[in-house]
């Protein structure tokens, strides 16, 4: 059975964005502020820090889920991909790119989390029309009201991604 | 949030240990917990983390239902073949709640301890008996439009929040938890319970107890079922108050009716009169 | 600048700091590292009003990694005056003073702070601060001040007053043959971006200070920190290359700003204070308002009177102010006019503009008065409008510099269908659901203020224009590279936009819709300048081509200077610098208003929206299925971004009809839905089909690029669209915004 030390540090092992980090970790950092203030690795936004816009999505163990909401000492061991590890390398992530040229954005805040909650919906596979897009995207709030496009941008890479499906069958 | 001990148990009778202190708090998915603890409405001692007990399988239960553990997340129930085969209402009650991102950490057991969504209890600096026993109740007479129709009492009109415990409670699943003194199993209608002089306690577990499993009974309301939610936005919000109802149907007739109400009392609100009601009789209207 | 020469402007070009935002790398104002930094959490107040008697800190300081706690009685030195508190922005009154004395004003005051090594222990350790309270009566509750009312009797500088009765108003209305008055309400908003606010004050040795705020204007928050600390400005620079949205709420300085650099000053170290979603509700917010609209017509539907009553809530410090009424004296052709504005001070923050201030709110309950109108008339709500069109601006006498309204009425009815609309309410159904289509006009004033640009343009062909303008979101960094472009004929990955910096030359807030006008106009002077300083100097060049060429008839295009009329007489931009010994070309230039021109003209961005929405009829559950908003804002810059501008305005639109209002527990003076769980703002389901149509305008008057702005226009007309389509289908009026669900059934 694991448990705090006397410092109240929990040493836990994460890959993140394929690195792999070993940390000594307080129960009550949040993986978002982990990545956020000790890693230095910003692209994860915090916008309620209460599970209620999903600014700070990120995918652990490929799933979709808000790290606002995750101590971090609870996922020791997974694997996790913010928006820093999307793309790969110079190559953009074809959401990333969709994203832009549907201007799928505004402030540009919430988008982080727009697109790694999209790469879950891609992956999980059940969003199949535009209604179900917006039902299974509405975990993400986007004060700017881009809604529209942040739908088109994913309708697109679907659409991308049940033709070559379709053409490699 | 307060400062903690953190454990990390591997087998459900250390869980269970560990769990005997007053204040220890188990740790699932953490999607209500974790916001609990940052808005100092629930300061534990020790939490408990249960993520690594072998609670995560939706078994073949021995009268022909479904054992589902207790860490099974909200996502994984919803779209399990077997769910959405036999118990649609349920899955359709799940996806009705929360978002995909909290689907995929919320668990099983964590939807049905998942705390009232009343304003006042939320914020530290109200009266809330719920929150501090004996403070008063101060959403009775201010905002309160979300609040408990049914079976409120003078201490406390929150109501529970979940949308998949509605149609547990139609379905009539059974809460099997394990505590210090052995294992038992609760009905659901006896699980969560109305607020009375008591609003502090949601449910009739007892201290140190544990969630282990649920079990869906065998008769399934595979056919003939919806499940309604009335909320301020068109997704991710509360239920203002939502339905879920679930026939069996004989000949065109309806033979045995179920209804459970959320979002309007302390607990889901199982409604016999509704239910006597339509049963036997032609359905139709 | 001609149509002709503009390759990129126009265009719907994708946004040249799009790939920032979707990789993660786009800095914000928590995000900046600094070394040894200290972390600092706000505790707020949980009383509306009282003084503190005493803070208990002990539990809080025992918090391991908690570094120092500071409350009114150890906040330090700060400015006397409120003059030296004011900003850019600040209305008349008492400017709120974080930790200034023992005095409450409002739930969610500042309180203390607490600064701590990491943010764990400065979250963790605030909630242990402890405020011991004498607790004084308070008032939250505008129906219970709006019998005390009164005429602010400062102005707010840049707001105009309801302007002076003209006709004979209340006797028209008496003698008119269709008349009514009704009363509406449209309950406080919050603006809630994206980002919470936050400031990362880095402390430098010397005592200089750079400080990543989130802000609308790097140089008021600059001005404002050297003022209130006594600072020289040299000394202080504000960054904000990029901002999770404000919408108003970053126009002016917030109390984490005053707070960090306090913290910072005293404690000789860098310090983060970020706020919570629960404490950005005790920011400034769109104020709670009711309104009297008395409408008259004859029985063809010209207007024969209109009045147009309101009071708003403000602070107990400061006399917040919005143009509310003034709308009803310009939209429509109307001889009797009368338009009061009064205030009541509650226990709440000062508001603060947000999205279209006094408009979003004040055409609302006009434009659903004109559609009661059109059912009065039994005339069609938008024939109506058109009938009252206003040639002119009934408030002040003066012409418009362009008003396409007319077209944005034509082209977008016919995009909606409109002809195909049965007049009487509840005609239209699809099973369970009504339909209802109901149309609002929209407008809002496009203005230009002085704004200041640098062009550099160096010998390998790059250009660089800076101007010290903020993006919140509608795509600045994107249209100045634009604009920079085509000025000097230049591709675009040769142009770099720098802004959000208060080095860069002197820039107004980003607010009202004036930035793409005020600041673009200034890159265009820049640019030009830096032309009229290369022609200068390939003229001085020995056997020029461009001797004796005059400034008009030449061009700068493909890294070249040439006679427009013989591409073969030009130069490279390389051999003109190599020539005069130069390698880069730096020069300045400037946008303002012509006064002149403001004596005799006025400037309003006009739009229809066009609203279809879908009810059910028992469960009283509103969709918003289609909106069509069409506007005419001169000049567009980049309809990808124009697009999203409207798109974000119509949603926030959607918002304000259905989801969004404070509610306030009046008993304790608290906002009690302060998250994003209760507070509803539309999500991805609510929002459905949105068409976007810019009509044309060609205005060259309103602004040097003729351009006016839209930033605002798209959420005005919005929520009353919606509200006119929810009575169209479903006969019932709800006067009273949002229009929820549990007052669509009482309806």
């Amino acid at each position: 059975m694991k448990q705090s030390a006397v410092n109240g540090k929990v040493p836990i092992s994460l890959v993140i964005n394929k690195v792999r980090h070993e940390l000594d970790v307080e129960p009550w950092v949040t993986l978002l502020d982990l990545v956020r203030e000790q890693l230095q690795c910003t692209g994860t936004k915090k916008g309620c820090d209460q599970g209620q816009c999903g600014a700070c999505t990120v995918l652990i163990d490929g799933q979709r889920i808000n790290s606002c909401l995750v101590l971090a000492v609870t996922r020791d061991g997974a694997e996790i991909t913010t928006i820093e590890g999307l793309a790969d390398g110079a190559d953009l992530h074809p959401l990333q790119t969709a994203f832009i040229e549907h201007d799928a954005f505004q402030c540009g805040y919430c988008t982080p989390g727009q697109i790694c909650s999209a790469a879950g919906l891609l992956r999980e596979g059940r969003a199949h029309t535009r209604a179900e897009i917006r039902e299974y995207m509405s975990g993400n709030l986007c004060r700017c009201g881009a809604y529209t496009n942040i739908a088109d941008a994913i309708e697109d890479v679907l659409r991308q991604r049940v033709s070559t499906k379709e053409a490699a069958e | 949030m307060n400062r903690f001990e953190y454990v990390r148990p591997d087998t459900v009778a250390h869980a269970v240990k560990a769990l005997a202190d007053r204040d220890a708090r188990a740790l699932a998915g953490g999607t209500n917990l974790v916001d609990l603890m940052k808005y100092e409405v629930t300061r534990p001692s020790r939490v408990v983390d249960i993520n690594h007990l072998p609670l995560r399988q939706i078994e073949p239960a021995p009268d022909g239902g479904l054992t589902i553990g207790a860490l099974v997340t909200n996502s994984e129930l919803a779209w399990d073949p077997r769910i959405t085969k036999r118990y649609p209402l349920l899955a359709s009650a799940i996806l009705a709640g929360a978002s995909p991102q909290l689907r995929n950490a919320a668990t099983t057991g964590g939807n049905l301890l998942q705390r009232t969504r009343c304003y006042y209890f939320y914020d530290p600096s109200t009266a809330c008996n719920k929150r501090e026993p004996g403070s008063g109740c101060s959403a009775i007479g201010g905002v309160n439009r979300i609040h408990a129709i049914l079976g409120a009492s003078d201490g406390c009109i929150a109501v529970h929040p979940s949308d998949m415990c509605v149609a547990l409670a139609a379905l009539e699943a059974v809460v099997n938890v394990e505590g210090k003194d052995g294992k038992r199993s609760i009905p659901f209608s006896a699980f969560h319970r109305l607020p009375g002089s008591e609003p502090q306690h949601d449910n009739t577990m007892l201290q140190g107890e544990l969630i282990t499993s649920i079990t869906l009974p065998a008769s399934d309301f595979g056919s003939n079922h919806t499940y309604l939610k009335v909320r301020d936005r068109l997704s991710y919000a509360f239920a203002l108050v939502s339905v879920a109802a679930a026939l069996k149907l004989e000949g065109g007739e309806i033979r045995t009716a179920r209804v459970a109400l959320g979002g309007v009392a302390h607990k889901p609100w199982r409604d016999p009169d509704a239910e006597q009601a339509l049963s036997n009789s032609p359905g139709a209207p | 600048m001609s149509s002709a020469e503009m390759l990129h402007v126009g265009r719907p070009i994708s946004r040249v700091d799009g790939r920032l935002k979707v990789t993660g790398q786009a800095k914000y104002a928590a995000e900046y590292p600094a070394a040894d930094l200290l972390h600092g959490c706000v505790v707020s107040s949980t009383i509306a009003a009282g003084r503190i008697i005493r803070l208990h800190t002990d539990r809080a300081r025992a918090m391991p990694g908690v570094v120092e706690i500071f409350t009114h009685e150890n906040s330090g030195k700060a400015a006397r005056q409120d003059e030296d508190w004011r900003d850019d922005i600040a209305p008349p009154g008492h400017p709120l003073r974080p930790l200034h004395s023992d005095r409450i004003q409002f739930d969610g005051q500042p309180i203390a702070l607490v600064i701590a090594e990491s943010v764990e222990a400065a979250r963790d350790a605030a909630a242990l601060v402890r405020a011991e309270c004498a607790i004084e009566p308070h008032c939250t509750q505008l129906e219970a001040k709006r019998s005390q009312a009164y005429v602010p009797p400062e102005k707010r500088s840049g707001i105009p007053p309801p302007s002076d009765p003209r006709g004979e108003p209340e006797q028209a209305f008496a003698q008119a043959p269709i008349k009514f008055s009704r009363e509406y309400r449209v309950h406080a908003e919050h603006h809630n971006p994206m980002e919470m606010f936050a400031s990362t004050c880095v402390f430098e040795p010397g005592g200089k200070l750079t400080i990543y705020d989130k802000t609308q204007g790097s140089q008021n928050v600059q001005s404002y920190v050297a003022s209130v600390f006594g600072l020289k400005p040299a000394n202080v620079r504000v960054i904000n290359h990029y901002v999770g949205g404000a919408f108003g709420s970053g126009l002016r300085p917030q109390p984490q700003l005053f707070l960090a650099v306090m913290a910072s000053l005293a404690l000789k170290r860098s310090v983060r204070v970020a706020l919570t979603r629960t404490q950005m509700f005790y920011l400034g917010y769109r104020p709670d308002t009711f309104h009297t609209v008395s409408l008259a017509s004859d029985h063809q539907g010209t207007l024969l009177s209109i009045m147009h009553d309101a009071v708003a809530e403000t602070s107990q410090y400061e006399d917040y102010q919005e143009a509310l009424v003034n709308w009803s004296g310009l939209m429509y052709r109307c001889d009797n006019v009368k338009l009061s504005y009064q205030l009541a001070k509650l226990n709440k923050a000062t508001p603060c503009d947000m999205r279209a201030p006094g408009a979003a709110n004040g055409v609302t309950v006009l434009e659903c008065a004109m559609d009661e109108l059109a059912h009065e008339l039994d005339i069609d709500p938008l024939e109506l409008r058109k009938l009252n069109f206003a040639s002119m601006d009934g408030n002040t006498g003066k012409q418009f510099t362009s008003k396409a309204l007319d077209a944005c009425y034509r082209e977008g009815a016919a995009a909606f269908g409109w002809s195909g609309r049965r007049r009487e309410p509840r005609a239209m159904r699809d099973g369970h659901e009504l339909i209802g289509w109901g149309v609002s006009t929209g407008t809002w004033e496009a203005f230009l203020q002085t704004a200041s640009a640098r062009a550099r343009l160096t010998d390998d062909c790059k250009l660089e224009v800076s101007t010290a303008a903020s993006d919140i979101g509608p795509g600045t960094w994107t249209i100045l590279t634009q604009i920079g472009a085509d000025a000097l004929g230049l591709p675009l990955e040769a142009v770099s936009a720098r802004i959000g910096d208060s080095t860069l030359p002197a820039s107004p807030v980003e607010g009202g819709s004036w930035t793409a006008a005020s600041n673009g106009s200034a890159v265009q002077a820049a640019c030009e300048a830096v032309k009229h300083t290369l022609f200068k100097r390939a003229q001085r060049m020995a056997n020029s081509p461009l001797a004796d060429a005059s400034f008009e008839h030449i061009e700068v295009k493909s890294g070249g200077i040439g006679r427009k009329d013989d591409p073969r007489r030009s130069l490279s931009i390389a051999e003109v610098m190599h020539a005069a010994d130069l390698t880069e070309i730096v020069e300045d230039g400037q946008a303002s208003a012509d006064p002149e021109q403001a004596k005799r003209y006025v400037s309003y961005t006009n739009s229809a929206v066009f609203a279809e929405v879908r009810v059910d009829e028992e469960l009283g559950i509103v969709r918003v299925a289609r909106i069509v908003c069409a506007t005419a804002a001169g000049r567009i810059l980049n309809p990808k971004t124009a697009r999203s501008q409207i798109l974000g305005g119509v949603v926030m639109g959607i918002g304000m009809a259905l989801h969004e209002e404070a509610m306030i527990d009046h008993r304790l003076g608290k906002i009690m839905n302060h998250n994003f769980a209760e507070y509803h703002v539309p999500a991805h389901a609510d929002v459905d089909d949105i068409e976007v149509i810019f009509v044309d305008e060609h205005d060259d008057k309103v602004s040097p690029l003729g351009v006016k702005g839209l930033g605002e226009i798209g959420i005005v007309g919005t929520a009353a669209a919606v509200a006119n389509a929810i009575f169209h289908a479903t006969g019932k009026r709800v006067r009273d915004f949002p229009i929820t669900i549990d007052k669509l059934l009482a309806a």
